[in-house]
């Protein structure tokens, strides 16, 4: 009934409801669809290629079939060492990335708003700015007590600079005129800041979690392959999903090694898309019809 | 009716019992490493308590920097400025400012934007309430009380604005070009709306254009600015009977005349500015962004 109505919204004029399920979703849910689908046709025709063509095409043609992995993860879905590696992974994301919203946005928010503190830490910011979260890998590991802090500062590193940054633009948007404003209809300093500053900063804020926490899918991986895969080293258990990867090729068992990848490309997924919905939910006024809809 | 030669020459010695806002001898100069740039100089006028003051002048005559220093927002380099007998010393909220484009805090609904003032000052109680609820009558913005910036037309955030303004119940109101880039049929309806509602409240307004015919149909008194560096070239008393129209001062007699002295005047300052040449303002423009119009963002500018 939902579904009948959004696809009525979507479309110029009304059609009899379809009995095919996939019709009644609404256009871009079609094409979504229609996409996953054309991509695994591709994958699946070009990695049997050596069979139905007489030659491999290249690249596709010694990538282990969807069939394959599909069935490799049929069986994983069932081991409880496959979840404590999403576990082992969502958890070094949580706390590398909370800790670095925690300490990147405010210092961020500082910079911004205070020109001597800007000047001194924004040259030593820029020059470590470059280093690739994985050249902090070794150092991480000799400075951290445990292993499992080392994957998580590496992980912080690769989230901090876009969050500090995005913080930075975002308090600098800030229209000057409303702080006029606010200050001509006698608002202290704290309702300035919390009614006009930060809500003004927000925007950019989610746009910088939304970029960093894809950043921090892509650095878990490597930081788990270098690390080790912290402290349990048997096979695809608690040594997350980045782990999960390095082990599956080591062991030969090259069908697990996409289920790893794509097991990381939902999670960074569904993290941005938890996102958004937030991000969504908290700048209704920014948007088009303000949120009305 | 007070005469404006009398008005002009009182304005020398300090009367602390006036309640309107009073400017004396006014010098404000930009200045940075490569020269300074007079924007005001030698500028001295009253806003008249419960009267409707106009400014009109040359673009780029300075009387934006003129607004924010009878605001607060910035200091005279010289002279003194003082609003109810008291030298201004920063923003206050007895001298509320509509700025030339919406300023409305954009994450507020209008009802927000309405009651900021009261509330950021811990000030809301049952009376700002039903000023709150008053005034959003008043502006027709009853049904819009729940939606943001963003949904409302042109008109309607220039009222919300009035009305966030108005909440602060300030001596004066200063409205700077507060109409500009609305269609004109919008200006039309705002023109009269806010004639309309001065007239019934009987507020101190001052209010600045580059518009001749906006300048008389609200005026009590305008006062003409001469080009850069701005001052008082006249004061000229408009003595058109209230409530005026838009539609009867295209006929009116007096209401031609007091546009071709107008008119006249404003021609003759902008054509002396245009003579004195565009690298000056082309300076003037440089020195503004930087030091003056949003100092915050010309900080951001920087690398």
């Amino acid at each position: 009934m939902v579904n009948l109505a959004v696809a009525r919204a979507a479309e110029p004029r009304a059609r009899p409801p379809s009995t095919i399920a996939i019709l009644r979703l609404a256009r871009p849910q079609r094409r979504a669809l229609v996409s996953y689908f054309a991509a695994l046709l591709v994958w699946q025709l070009g990695s049997t290629s050596g069979r139905w063509l007489g030659f491999e095409l290249p690249l596709l043609g010694r990538v282990p079939a969807p069939s394959d992995v599909l069935l490799a993860w049929s069986h994983l879905i069932l081991d409880p060492g496959y979840w404590q590696s999403w576990i082992a992974s969502w958890k070094r994301v949580a706390v590398g990335f909370s800790a670095a919203v925690l300490t990147g946005v405010p210092l961020g928010l500082i910079m911004a708003l205070n020109r001597p503190i800007w000047d001194v830490v924004f040259p030593v910011f820029e020059l470590l700015r470059p280093i690739p979260p994985l050249a902090w890998v070794p150092v991480a590991i000799i400075f951290w007590p445990t292993q499992e802090l080392s994957i998580d500062a590496v992980i912080f590193i690769g989230a901090f600079y876009t969050l500090v940054l995005n913080a930075v633009s975002g308090a600098r948007s800030v229209d000057p005129r409303l702080i006029e404003v606010a200050r001509s209809m006698g608002a202290s300093k704290r309702n300035i800041l919390t009614r006009l500053v930060l809500p003004g900063v927000l925007p950019s804020v989610l746009v910088g979690m939304e970029v960093s926490i894809g950043i921090t899918w892509e650095v878990v991986v490597a930081a788990e392959m270098i690390s080790g895969g912290g402290s349990s080293r048997a096979a695809s258990s608690g040594g997350g999903l980045g782990f999960f990867i390095w082990n599956s090729y080591v062991g030969g068992s090259y069908p697990q090694i996409i289920v790893g990848m794509i097991s990381i490309g939902i999670a960074g997924y569904l993290s941005s898309a938890a996102l958004r919905a937030v991000a969504a939910r908290l700048s209704r006024w920014n948007a088009p019809h303000g949120g009305r809809t | 009716m007070s005469q404006p030669q009398t008005r002009l020459d009182s304005v020398g010695e300090i009367d602390r019992a006036f309640r309107g806002v009073e400017l004396i001898d006014v010098d404000k100069t930009f200045g940075h490493a490569s020269g300074e740039r007079a924007v005001v100089r030698g500028c001295s006028f009253r806003i008249e308590p419960g009267r409707f003051t106009v400014m009109i002048g040359p673009s780029g005559a300075g009387k934006s920097t003129l607004i924010r220093l009878i605001a607060g927002f910035d200091f005279p380099s010289a002279g003194e400025i003082r609003a109810g007998g008291k030298l201004v010393r920063g923003p206050g909220k007895d001298r509320q400012v509509m700025f030339q484009e919406t300023a409305l805090f954009p994450w507020m609904t209008t009802s927000g934007n309405v009651r900021y003032g009261p509330k950021a000052r811990g000030e809301f109680g049952p009376a700002a309430r039903r000023l709150a609820d008053a005034l959003t009558t008043r502006m027709g913005l009853d049904r819009f009380r729940n939606m943001y910036p963003a949904q409302l037309s042109g008109g309607m955030q220039r009222r919300a604005e009035l009305a966030r303004a108005m909440m602060n119940e300030p001596s004066v109101m200063i409205l700077d070009e507060p109409f500009r880039g609305l269609d004109s049929m919008t200006k039309r309806l705002m023109l009269e709306y806010y004639a309309n509602y001065s007239e019934e409240s009987e507020r101190t307004n001052f209010f600045v254009t580059t518009d001749v015919d906006e300048a008389i149909f609200l005026a009590d008194c305008v006062l003409v600015m001469t080009h850069i560096p701005t001052h008082v070239r006249a004061v000229v008393e408009v003595d058109l009977p209230r409530p005026r129209s838009l539609a009867a001062l295209v006929d009116d007699e007096r209401a031609s005349e007091l546009k071709a002295e107008l008119l006249a005047m404003l021609h003759e300052e902008a054509a002396t500015a245009f003579a004195a040449g565009g690298k000056e303002t082309a300076d003037f423009v440089e020195a503004y962004r930087r030091h003056h119009w949003s100092p915050k963002l010309a900080k951001a500018d920087r690398p």
